[in-house]
């Protein structure tokens, strides 16, 4: 009664926890505020960090002058490149797990400021207050060298990258000739885009308490999405070993990218730390949150041509994406217009161009999120100019194969989204002409797009201990930065050994924990997910072998596949009242705790045969003010695809958190460079503008669920990239709809819209 | 933020011995008040502003909104925003600086800040905020970052080659418009400051924001007892939805004779150095019909001496909009 | 070119700097106990509040009024913590996150926040509710727009505001129309 009788695994059991809208595990600490951040790790004898940024952008530094801040008491310290310890000189051990090639920014190293706002000392004192005043009396004097911060001068010198990065993939080579094709196009567009600078601004600032333990050892709590990450920077920077660093940081307040490399206040805090002997605390400012890397600016160039009828005859996609002069960031921005439709004549063209900034960093969907929406506003282009709907369009050319590679793809429920969407939406109500929906002064516009990204998968470890009550704890060296990474791994877990949710916990945010990838490119569920999965399975198969060892006991000689694992117990699928509980099973060998460790490793065979990805349509409507110009996002349906979802309470939560970043990056965010003094200039939150509450209207979020055995053991594909890409586009889309202007430059801010 | 000491009177008598013998104006003083702190402390954070001593006069009382003798309501300086916004006099009789207060700030801060705060709000301005930069508004000789940089969010009124940066307000938009009466206690005694006469324009002296002396304190801002209540309203438009500063806004109000405009009152916020008003343009409307032709009209003389920096041409056209839609929507004009 | 340049250099070489301010006592409520402290006058009730008191459920975002993380209730009002000196709030009486649940019975709020998954990193959480908090007792929100409105002055990253209105309509709709719903 309670399982069918062929079950391959226990994902598919009824009263599953794999697929429960079950409310984060980590709530209560949230809402109570009991959730400890970096910065909230206070420690007797705390010292406090403050940075002291670079006025120019370029050049050097002639001296600094901290005479008046050491004399105030109370301040301990202010380093500087003058009296820093020795750091290592090899570029490898500044490598952190996300680096691009070249050579990463060494804080504090050198004279040389490389881009503004660049560290360049740091105060420490007895509090924070003391260390932000003394930092206003160090008086710097620079040489200030010409710079370049304009992408569209650099660009001349633009230069095609190699596989410069981790996952990055360079352009295939040209298919056909898709210049010639264009040229001969029946219809066709060419267009002109530019992606602004973004940065990420998770809500919490990083920061970094270093911990310093008598024995020298430290207790690192930094911002991070990779524990281990922040280790390998510590241990190498500092010429540590493993075991006298220890990274705990079970809560991280947002991160998008920005924790995937180790930032420099964590070289602060734990140079000060290191070099007094004491703990310190090292917290950036709001301002300084733009002092790292960010999404780069882009430039691009779609041209499509078809046929009369919507077949394409042609895809051009080039980009010129910004990176600093010492290391080149790469992101995968147009591979994704060889993919996505079906076009005998393709070509691909990506370069980097060099800029004094500090590098690019990977931000929500790093290149989708940039390539899609130009391709996305070029097929919608495309459809005016045809006369054709848009949807209608995109089913024209749709691909069951991945044509960049020709591989097939492990599953690809785009189609259903197209249609459940659109249903949902009410699209076929669209009326096609442009200016022909308004209310009052408010033109109506709506707009669709296609969202893909990459279901990617890396090696994990997971442990998990069993304690004879029926407790189990598991835990792996991952994050968890919002998406719900510990109430999913606990549902996984609870599911595979039939525990109810509140007798399992799973750890994370921990350097002594099995090793975890990064957290990002939405891949910890594949990753760690399966790691976690892997472990339980072997608990599992230890519980029925030693029940079925129980020569007097129920399930005697019955193996792991004629059990089911449910509430704590081990039941007959033959017989239900053949049971034992797990601590009956524990207690008859003897046996306290139960414990394992298991690695999960790709299917690379099988992968390797596939095009893996996670798939979107997205609706939207605006109403945009005809003489004011402002936007209003008012509806938005995105329907994604991305294998099974393991709680979808949470997963929506990630894709509507992921529509509001669309939003964001439709209409509103962007870094402005003065490019007289090469410095970001709207640096805070009153001018860099993120959505508001106020911004954010009906978000519908559809979840298509797929089965892919390929993609890993769980068949889930995350969902934390795939709700930003293709809504920029859907936005513009829907306003070139209310409107009539076709508008290429992201954020589409009011005058842009006036102006056009 | 700078060293300084904190001390709270128990008095206004107490308060202005606090800051007695200072000159100058109030924005140049080395002892401030400190109410809301809205805005003070955020610029002493970001080492803007370096007082060397705070006085503390959110408890001095100050903070009642009553009926004056000539039918108007006198606003505390120190009522906070939020209960002034919210007070059904104000929202009854005056209810677009209701409206202009509401569309300031958010919530948390408008419980904060106190109307006499509100009118010495400091610019915006990227380049006054961020001390690695240029600029005069801050430290007087070092140049304008702005005229040659990112001035999106900058003036096209009454700026010089000294200093394009906006002020901030909303609230003091509407004042502007409202003619509202700033009343000020010193060692001179009281006195009384016509709203157009409190805030300044950059000139040669963009360091000073305002004619309030250095040791004078507001006490309260008179509302006339025109108040606009059937012809007038409060319109802002900015980069997102909520929470964002104006790049332009509006409040108009017109006393209306049925169809026909008999005085108009025209405020902009965003475009200048203070909230703006010209004469002319309302005298343009004056006697003539509550049309979108005669807005528009109106609309062109006030922006008749605009001018546009590299970044911020569209706030002229966007700016004459706005004029017609919010006067359009003070007259119950339909907008077609 | 090359020139040296020094952009902070105005006043810089004259005057001492001033030694930093002696510590005053504060008396306030803290979650409905009294607490004396001994803070400097630059000390905002922010940071007392995370760095003397422990407190570190209220969160810094910004320290600049640009986020709402730290909004705490003063009085019953909410307000910004990262704007409000520690020294400012003598004899006040201060809510924070932590002083919302009574024991283990959550606030409503909360309750609707966990409920309706109304954040995910958590960072913006307590702010949201005490802003929420702050909300139903100001008794200005009627409708969802309202509730947009009035909550725009906490920034959420995630961008979990369908779902922080979710809850806090959720809440509003359980409570009687009246001024002083909603008070902790």
């Amino acid at each position: 009664m309670i399982a069918k009788p062929t079950i391959p695994d226990p994902l598919d059991r009824p009263g599953s926890q794999i697929g429960k809208p079950v409310s984060r595990v980590d709530g209560r600490l949230k809402v109570t505020g009991g959730a400890k951040y970096a910065a909230e790790f206070n420690t007797p004898g705390l010292a406090h960090g403050y940075i002291v940024s670079s006025a120019i952008a370029r050049g050097r530094i002639l001296a600094v002058d901290t005479a008046k801040a050491l004399a105030l008491p109370g301040v301990l310290q202010v380093f500087t490149h003058e009296n820093r310890p020795s750091l290592p000189w090899f570029d490898r051990k500044w490598k952190d797990d996300d680096a691009p090639k070249g050579s990463p920014f060494r804080p504090l190293y050198d004279a040389t400021i490389h881009h503004a706002l660049q560290p360049i000392a740091l105060v420490v004192a007895e509090s924070f207050e003391l260390a932000r005043y003394a930092a206003r009396l160090i008086h710097v004097t620079y040489e200030a060298d010409d710079h370049q911060t304009d992408l569209r001068e650099a660009s001349a010198h633009a230069f095609t990258p190699g596989k410069d990065k981790g996952g990055f993939q360079p352009p295939p080579k040209p298919r056909g000739d898709a210049d010639r094709a264009l040229a001969e196009a029946e219809v066709s567009v060419d267009l002109q885009f530019t992606q602004a600078v973004e940065h990420h601004n998770p809500m919490e600032m990083h920061a970094s308490t270093v911990v310093y333990h008598n024995d020298g050892t430290l207790t690192v709590h930094d911002k991070t999405q990779g524990p281990l990450n922040t280790q390998t920077y510590v241990c190498n920077v500092f010429d540590l070993s493993k075991d006298s660093v220890r990274v705990i940081s079970p809560f991280v307040g947002g991160a998008f990218g920005s924790g995937l490399r180790p930032q420099h206040q964590l070289f602060m805090a734990a140079l000060a730390a290191i070099t007094l002997k004491r703990s310190v605390r090292v917290e950036l400012t709001r301002p300084q949150m733009f002092s790292f890397g960010h999404r780069p600016e882009t430039l691009q160039r779609v041209a499509l041509g078809a046929r009369k009828d919507g077949t394409l005859t042609a895809v051009i996609h080039e980009a010129v994406q910004e990176t600093s002069q010492n290391e080149n960031y790469v992101e995968v921005v147009v591979n994704w217009s060889g993919q996505q439709y079906t076009c005998d004549n393709v070509r691909l063209d990506y370069k980097l161009a060099r800029m004094d900034t500090h590098t690019p960093l990977d931000q929500r969907a790093p290149g989708a999120a940039t390539g899609i929406p130009a391709l996305e506003i070029a097929i919608d282009a495309l459809a005016a100019k045809l006369g054709m709907d848009p949807l209608e369009l995109r089913l024209k050319n749709y691909t069951e194969v991945d044509p960049n590679t020709g591989k097939p793809f492990s599953s690809k429920e785009l189609r259903t989204c197209f249609r459940q969407g659109a249903e949902r939406f009410g699209w076929h109500k669209r009326s096609h002409a442009p200016r022909s929906m308004r209310e009052g002064r408010q033109l109506v516009g709506w707009g669709m797009a296609t969202g893909v990204w990459d279901a990617m998968q890396g090696q994990a470890v997971a442990s998990a201990r069993l304690g004879i009550d029926g407790t189990l704890t598991v835990g792996s060296a991952t994050a968890d930065i919002g998406p719900g990474t510990y109430t999913a791994m606990t549902q996984i877990a609870a599911d595979i050994l039939g525990l109810p949710i509140d007798q399992v916990s799973f750890q994370l945010g921990d350097s002594n924990l099995p090793m975890a990838p990064l957290q990002g490119g939405s891949w910890t569920v594949s990753s760690v997910g399966s790691a976690v999965k892997a472990v339980c399975d072997r608990l599992r198969d230890k519980l029925a072998g030693l029940a079925a060892g129980l020569n007097d006991g129920p399930l005697k000689g019955l193996r792991a596949d004629d059990l089911v694992f449910a509430d704590g117990f081990l039941i007959a699928k033959a017989d239900p009242s053949w049971r034992m509980s797990i601590t009956e099973v524990m207690r008859a060998n003897d046996l306290l705790v139960l414990e394992d460790e298991a690695r999960s490793i790709p299917y690379y065979k099988s992968q390797m045969q596939h095009a893996l990805g996670t798939h979107s349509a997205i609706f939207a409507e605006v109403r945009v003010d005809e003489d004011l110009g402002t936007v209003q996002v008012t509806r938005v349906v995105s329907a994604v695809a991305a294998g099974r979802i393991i709680n979808p309470k949470t997963a929506r939560s990630q894709v509507m958190g992921a529509v509001v970043w669309g939003i964001g990056m439709a209409l509103e965010e962007e870094s402005m460079t003065d490019q007289s003094l090469g410095r970001f200039m709207n640096h805070d939150f009153g001018e860099y503008h993120i959505p508001v509450n106020a911004d954010v209207h009906d978000i519908d979020v559809i979840f298509v669920e797929e089965q892919d055995d390929i993609v890993n053991p769980l068949g889930a594909k995350g969902v934390g990239e795939i709700g930003i890409v293709g809504v920029p586009a859907a936005i513009a889309n829907a306003i070139y709809h209310a409107t009539g202007k076709r508008l290429c430059d992201l954020p589409i801010t009011l005058d842009r819209i006036l102006e056009a | 933020m700078r060293a300084f000491s904190y001390h709270r009177p128990d008095s206004v008598d107490a308060a202005l011995r606090g800051v007695a013998g200072q000159s100058g104006t109030t924005t140049e003083a080395a002892v401030k008040f400190v109410a809301g702190g809205t805005n003070l402390l955020d610029l002493m954070k970001a080492d803007v502003m370096r007082p060397e001593r705070l006085v503390d006069i959110s408890r001095l009382g100050l903070d009642r909104i009553e009926e004056t003798a000539d039918g108007g309501l006198r606003l505390g300086a120190l009522a906070r925003n939020a209960d002034t916004a919210h007070d059904e006099r104000v929202q009854a009789r005056y209810p677009m600086l209701s409206k202009a207060i509401l569309a300031g700030a958010s919530a948390q801060l408008r419980n904060m800040a106190t109307n006499g705060g509100n009118l010495l709000q400091r610019t915006r301005c990227y380049y006054f905020y961020d001390t690695g930069t240029p600029c005069n508004k801050r430290e007087p000789g070092t140049g304008c970052g702005a005229l040659t940089g990112v001035n999106r969010i900058h003036a096209i009124l009454g700026a010089s080659d000294r200093c394009i940066a906006v002020h901030p307000s909303d609230m003091c938009v509407a004042l502007a418009a409202l003619e509202a009466v700033v009343r000020v206690s010193g060692p001179r005694g009281e006195r009384t400051i016509p709203f157009a006469d409190f805030h300044r324009l950059p000139g040669d002296t963009p360091h000073i924001d305002s004619n309030l002396a250095a040791d004078e304190l507001i006490t309260a801002i008179d509302l006339p007892a025109e108040g606009f209540a059937d012809h007038s309203t409060y319109l802002k438009v900015r980069d997102r939805a909520s929470y964002a500063f104006a790049l332009v806004s509006v409040a108009a109000a017109l006393e209306m004779d049925g169809q026909t405009v008999r005085t108009a009152r025209l405020a902009l916020g965003g475009v200048a150095h203070k909230p703006w008003r010209d004469p002319a343009a309302e005298a343009e409307l004056a006697g003539r019909p509550a049309s979108l032709e005669s807005f528009r009209k109106a609309a062109r003389v006030l922006l008749r001496d605009a001018r546009g920096q590299s970044h911020n041409a569209f706030k002229i056209g966007l700016a004459e909009r706005a004029i017609v839609r919010a006067l359009a929507e003070a007259a119950g004009v339909e907008h077609p | 070119m090359s020139q040296p340049t020094g952009p902070a250099s105005r006043s810089h070489a004259r005057k001492q700097p001033a030694p930093p301010p002696e510590p005053m006592d504060v008396t306030l409520t803290i979650n409905g106990s009294r607490k004396t402290l001994r803070v400097a006058p630059w000390t905002s009730l922010l940071d007392a509040l995370r760095l003397h008191l422990d407190l570190t459920g209220t969160k810094k975002g910004c320290d600049h009024g640009q986020c709402g993380a730290c909004t705490v209730l003063v009085d019953g009002r909410r307000i910004n913590a990262c704007l409000t000196l520690a020294v400012m709030t003598e004899g006040r009486a201060v809510t924070t996150i932590e002083g919302l649940a009574d024991g283990e019975a959550l606030h409503p709020l909360q309750e609707a926040f966990v409920e309706q998954d109304a954040f995910q990193c958590g960072y913006c959480t307590p702010g949201q509710i005490c802003s929420a908090v702050g909300l139903l007792e100001e008794g200005q929100a009627r409708t969802d727009d309202d509730i947009r409105e009035l909550m725009s002055g906490n920034l959420c990253r995630c961008g979990a505001y369908p779902n922080i209105v979710a809850a806090i309509r959720q809440v509003m709709d359980s409570q009687p129309a009246s001024q002083d719903g909603g008070t902790p």
